[in-house]
């Protein structure tokens, strides 16, 4: 039985002068970052218990999954995190190319990490932008905007989408990037540092901003292992677990990069920690730009890659001897890609992103399980929000950096 | 393969089978004192971080090699020595259970409410087992491979409710 019918038993026939107050927040509340609603119980301002509900947004990414062929797929995943999903078509890409064993190209590689880097700016940038918009601080906003909407003009020129960009292809990518793209993010990678200094001088100090972030959810290591957080958040309570230093994947073993770490495991730390990625990010966008002159003219998807429209049933005829009739051609299913199972994660900017996927030999996927940062997040938000006030609430759920199209799926 | 002796050897009756696997290693289990392996390999072999905890639907697997239906597959990760395991427990489809691991980790607590809500397997132990993602008042598991992707208009339950409202008025 649902919490809200519990409610509903509990008041009836009851004075309720004494009784704790419910609310609903959300689904409409733009603070909740898309249709998150959060059933809440509160003495007061101070709330003794939270519920998240989800599922609004719910659109069976992996029962369709199940029925489309493997390349199809990634067009799904552009709609898991909508603001980064160029890290999401990683996740996919790698996990079938671990089942098909395939070899992806070293600039294919190249090409990844700097799209995948450049949608954690994206992402850190709209979080941020929002994050600070929520506790008050308006102007932050605009010019993150400002800096996502150069990025976001990059990736229409490599790919021709802004948002959902399907750009990463199982065994490399669509097409190589233009000459006039690298000029652009040469300079933007020039450019940016400047910008995170001019976004941390203005909230860095703010004593409204520090009034709102310090001591605010405070999460322990051993809590946020317990209670699943990864990324960003995870980081900001000390632990230094970064899925591209501990399982490398594309081009990371072949860059430097530091991961940062906060100490105390509150709100500030968070927004810390985020603040330091994204430099990081421009780095390593920088360092595989030089790196992608050394491999001018190599392909950019690897040759044995699968065909777009993979075929549903392939039949193969083999030739049996009979022993009355002679020899028998006799047709036979033919496996499209190998029978087995593989799993594959990313760190995508919200937390670990991974991808389960078993396959039956056809070439549509058995099934395909996707991990998605928000789900877990949003199931820590109770834990977190405990004996908080509610305005902090807005800041818990704009720091946990949740997206609503990740965890409903 | 050393990690499957070890288990072997400390629970020979809960560990059924275990293999090599591209990304690492598996190890097949049994319902009963699965429990008591997964507290051990939290506890003691420090696999602290839960990655991940789903179900999958064999039913019509053509490559299938065990009678159950039913797989809840857990990922679970060693941060020191960078070490990826994945376990499996195989769940008949006649009693449809598996303990609950929400003791051990508060993370997979909506993990086990997603896979109730679709493959109906019911967790032992849980706080909270209801629906996450689908309606509270859904009928059926949507990820069951018994399941339709698409219905006809004509079995859907508001829509047979209307037409009852229509044909009572006359």
């Amino acid at each position: 039985m649902s919490l809200v019918l519990e409610v509903n038993k509990k008041q009836k026939g009851k004075d309720s002068w004494e009784e704790p107050f419910y609310l609903n927040m959300g689904p409409q509340h733009p603070s909740t970052h898309g249709v998150l609603r959060l059933f809440l119980e509160l003495e007061g301002e101070t709330i003794v218990n939270c519920d998240p509900i989800i599922g609004y947004l719910h659109r069976g990414i992996e029962k369709l999954a199940e029925n489309l062929n493997y390349n199809q797929t990634i067009v799904l995943s552009d709609r898991l995190d909508y603001i980064s999903s160029a890290a999401n078509n990683v996740a996919f890409a790698l996990a079938f190319e671990k089942l098909f064993k395939l070899e992806v190209p070293r600039r294919a590689k190249l090409i990844r990490t700097i799209v995948s880097e450049m949608a954690r700016i994206c992402s850190h940038l709209l979080w941020l932008a929002t994050h600070a918009l929520d506790i008050g601080a308006m102007t932050v906003f605009l010019y993150c905007f400002r800096d996502r909407e150069w990025l976001l003009n990059i990736y229409e020129r490599i790919c021709g989408a802004r948002l959902t960009h399907t750009y990463v292809r199982v065994g490399g990518v669509r097409r190589d990037f233009e000459p006039e793209v690298i000029e652009e993010l040469y300079r933007f990678v020039e450019e940016f540092p400047k910008r995170i200094t001019d976004y941390e001088t203005l909230i860095d100090t703010n004593r409204i901003w520090l009034k709102r972030t310090k001591n605010i959810a405070v999460v322990s290591a051993e809590e946020a292992f317990n209670l699943g957080l990864t990324g960003p958040c995870l980081r900001g309570s000390g632990v230094s677990y970064d899925v591209r230093k501990f399982r490398p994947y594309d081009a990371y073993s072949e860059v430097e990069f530091e991961v940062p770490v906060g100490q105390n495991g509150d709100t500030y730390d968070r927004y810390k920690v985020r603040m330091i990625e994204l430099r990081q990010s421009n780095w390593i966008i920088k360092q595989c730009l030089d790196k992608l002159s050394e491999t001018e003219g190599e392909l950019v998807l690897a040759e044995n890659s699968p065909d777009l429209l993979m075929p549903e049933k392939v039949r193969e005829v083999s030739a049996q001897p009979h022993p009355k009739l002679g020899v028998m051609f006799k047709p036979k299913e033919k496996e499209i890609v190998p029978v087995g199972e593989a799993f594959a994660s990313i760190e995508s900017p919200k937390g670990e992103l991974s991808v389960y996927v078993v396959s039956d030999g056809s070439s549509r996927p058995w099934r395909l399980r996707i991990r998605t940062p928000s789900f877990v997040h949003i199931s820590a938000i109770p834990h977190m929000t405990k004996g908080h006030m509610i305005a902090d609430l807005v800041a818990i759920i704009g720091t946990l950096d949740i997206v609503l199209g990740d965890s409903d799926r | 393969m050393a990690l499957y002796e070890e288990l072997k050897t400390k629970f020979p009756e809960v560990v059924k089978e275990g293999f090599q696997e591209v990304d690492g290693e598996v190890v097949v289990c049994n319902r009963e004192g699965f429990l008591d392996l997964i507290a051990w390999l939290k506890q003691e072999k420090g696999f602290i971080h839960l990655i991940d905890l789903c179900g999958v639907d064999y039913l019509g697997y053509k490559p299938k090699t065990f009678e159950e239906r039913f797989e809840v597959v857990y990922h679970v990760f060693n941060l020191d020595e960078r070490k990826l395991l994945r376990l499996k427990v195989r769940v008949p489809e006649e009693d449809p259970w598996q303990y609950s691991i929400t003791s051990l980790w508060k993370e997979a607590n909506w993990f086990e409410r997603e896979c109730f809500d679709m493959f109906g397997i019911v967790f032992k132990g849980h706080p909270d087992l209801r629906r996450v993602l689908m309606p509270e008042d859904w009928k059926g598991y949507p990820l069951r491979k018994d399941y339709p992707l698409f219905s006809e208009e004509e079995d859907w339950e508001p829509y047979k409710v209307l037409v009852e409202k229509y044909k009572r008025r006359g």
